[in-house]
């Protein structure tokens, strides 16, 4: 049922599996920056970076260790708000809205701009009430038949019902690392987030479980926008529609994957995918 | 010559400090076995059921001293753990850099209050106004006694909880406060109530707090108001009587304390320990 190709990516010498032809023009952009900077104390993380994420797509952001990626992410949904120091400027929209504009409501952006860390993160608490969480305290199931439907709903979303669902009422500790990060995923999706976000979701993972989130992100890019922070690059060229690279907090190139990887348009993006540093 | 001075040297501290360490470690049988030894034989159910018998007639147990030293517990988490908790919760939740260290270094010494100490203050804030002994004065007595570990280990306890959890919460849309109340609190809760249970076990031990505050007696205590036994002032007023019998039930009251405290400890300890192990997993 998946269409898969093998397609060649000379500049990263290998032949990788592509699901389908990547779309040459994107739809409207979900979340757009515009000359983001972001700074910890004296410390510049993020410079000057205009960005699209468009609407039901994969737009992964790659670089080396250090280069501001996660950072960036983390504007998205205003996590670095929890650091300390941390001070933001330029422009983050979300549908057309400044997502750092004074008063504007961070509860409500977290719910529509879902999240997913690079350790999986579960609650100490049952597998059904880590799913169960988000719908609780946002207060978005009427009933508890309504809270049950859309607890199976989400564990259905991130292909994790069939394995857990006679025992939802374990601890979610007990889970292994790959389905501890797939209930997070669904813990995300159960509230039903326009936009995930998943700051390097497989690098803690073995190969088998890494394989099942990517194979997840196809289903979910049906019906949310996605942006993932790798630093694989083999694993952006699968799952991305676009890509954007990063240098030293400072945007290098920001293009449709199959261009980015193929025929790079500057020359430190041609170095960095060719595994000359980073 | 030298070589032989270095050997010398080396097996008579090894051997000194392993006998220290045997020492430290063998103490707590020994007290064990002596108190099981001299009161052992004194402990059945009339011992925990009766109350105490005159000077002269046989028999007769500690019943009120055991429910005394509950009533007075229960009044001492009742001071000590919300003020202990909240306190704690607010300095590793809330607190600034120098408040935070100005009340945690205020808390290290109140512990190191000595425990007579606080029975003064006790006695001069609640026994001289009320004009008479009480549970409630012991009570809050010891309920002081109970804040600094209280405090200290709350905050520690709520401190582990990773910041994984909090992102995670506040990622899905979860307000600061309910972050703490559903997610860091109920982390952190099977250490909070080991530290607590602790603390309890610490001072249920207390006697220099209840000298002049619950005072003794020698009969059930009706209510809160009247001065009450509990089981350390017992042992003390029972070790420096003139009777043999008296003595005898001071060793037995002593081995029963000893015992609800080790109990206490080590399901505290057994229970932290196998959730920390499930948190580490």
């Amino acid at each position: 049922m998946n269409v898969t190709e093998a397609r060649e990516f000379p500049l990263l010498k290998m032949q990788i599996q592509v699901r389908e032809e990547k779309p040459a023009a994107a739809g409207e952009a979900t979340l757009v920056t515009e000359r983001l900077v972001v700074r910890y104390g004296q410390r510049v993380a993020v410079q000057d970076v205009s960005l699209q994420f468009y609407r039901k797509l994969i737009t992964a952001i790659i670089g080396p260790s250090g280069c501001g990626k996660s950072t960036l992410l983390r504007t998205l949904n205003r996590m670095n708000d929890t650091v300390a120091n941390t001070s933001t400027g330029g422009l983050v929209q979300l549908d057309g809205e400044d997502i750092y504009a004074p008063g504007y409501d961070v509860i409500r952006l977290r719910r529509r701009v879902g999240m997913v860390f690079q350790q999986p993160n579960p609650f100490p608490k049952s597998i059904y009430d880590n799913v169960a969480f988000g719908l609780r305290i946002n207060g978005l199931a009427r009933s508890r038949a309504e809270l049950q439907e859309r607890v199976e709903k989400a564990l259905r979303a991130a292909a994790l019902w069939d394995e857990v669902k006679d025992r939802l009422d374990r601890n979610a500790l007990q889970l292994s690392g790959g389905e501890q990060q797939r209930l997070c995923i669904a813990r995300a999706l159960a509230v039903q987030p326009e936009v995930l976000l998943m700051d390097e979701p497989a690098s803690a993972l073995d190969p088998v479980s890494t394989a099942k989130i990517e194979e997840l992100m196809f289903e979910l890019k049906k019906h949310y926008t996605i942006v993932i922070v790798t630093h694989n690059m083999q694993q952006a060229a699968r799952v991305s529609d676009y890509t954007a690279f990063l240098l030293n907090g400072v945007l290098v190139e920001f293009d449709a994957t199959s261009q980015l990887f193929t025929t790079p348009s500057d020359s430190r993006t041609e170095a960095y995918i060719t595994g000359r540093f980073g | 010559m030298r070589d032989s001075w270095r050997k010398f040297v080396n097996v008579t501290m090894l051997s000194v400090t392993g006998l220290c360490t045997l020492l430290a470690a063998s103490i707590l049988f020994f007290i064990l076995g002596y108190l099981a030894w001299k009161g052992g034989s004194l402990i059945s159910w009339d011992f925990l059921t009766k109350l105490p018998k005159p000077v002269g007639e046989t028999g007769g147990g500690m019943a009120n001293a055991i429910l005394g030293s509950a009533k007075l517990l229960l009044l001492a988490s009742l001071v000590g753990v919300p003020i202990g908790f909240l306190g704690g919760l607010y300095l590793a939740e809330f607190g600034g850099k120098t408040f935070s260290f100005m009340v945690r270094y205020a808390t290290d010494l109140l512990n190191g209050v000595p425990s007579i100490v606080m029975g003064v203050f006790a006695y001069t804030l609640i026994v001289l106004p009320m004009k008479h002994f009480s549970t409630f004065a012991g009570g809050i007595a010891l309920g002081v006694m109970m804040i600094p570990i209280a405090v200290r280990s709350s905050e520690e306890f709520l401190r582990t909880v990773p910041k994984s959890l909090r992102d995670a919460s506040l990622a899905l849309g979860a307000s600061k406060w309910k972050t703490i109340a559903f997610v860091v609190i109920p982390a952190a809760l099977p250490g909070i109530m080991t530290g607590i249970m602790l603390d309890l076990a610490r001072v249920a031990g207390e006697t220099a707090p209840l000298l002049f505050t619950a005072f003794g007696n020698q009969f059930w205590s009706p209510g809160w108001m009247q001065p009450t036994a509990s089981l350390p002032q017992m042992i003390f007023r029972y070790a420096i009587s003139a009777y043999d019998d008296w003595h005898q039930q001071a060793w037995a009251a002593g081995l029963v304390l000893l015992m609800l405290v080790l109990a206490t400890n080590i399901v505290a300890r057994w229970v932290l320990r196998k959730r920390m192990r499930l948190m580490r997993a």
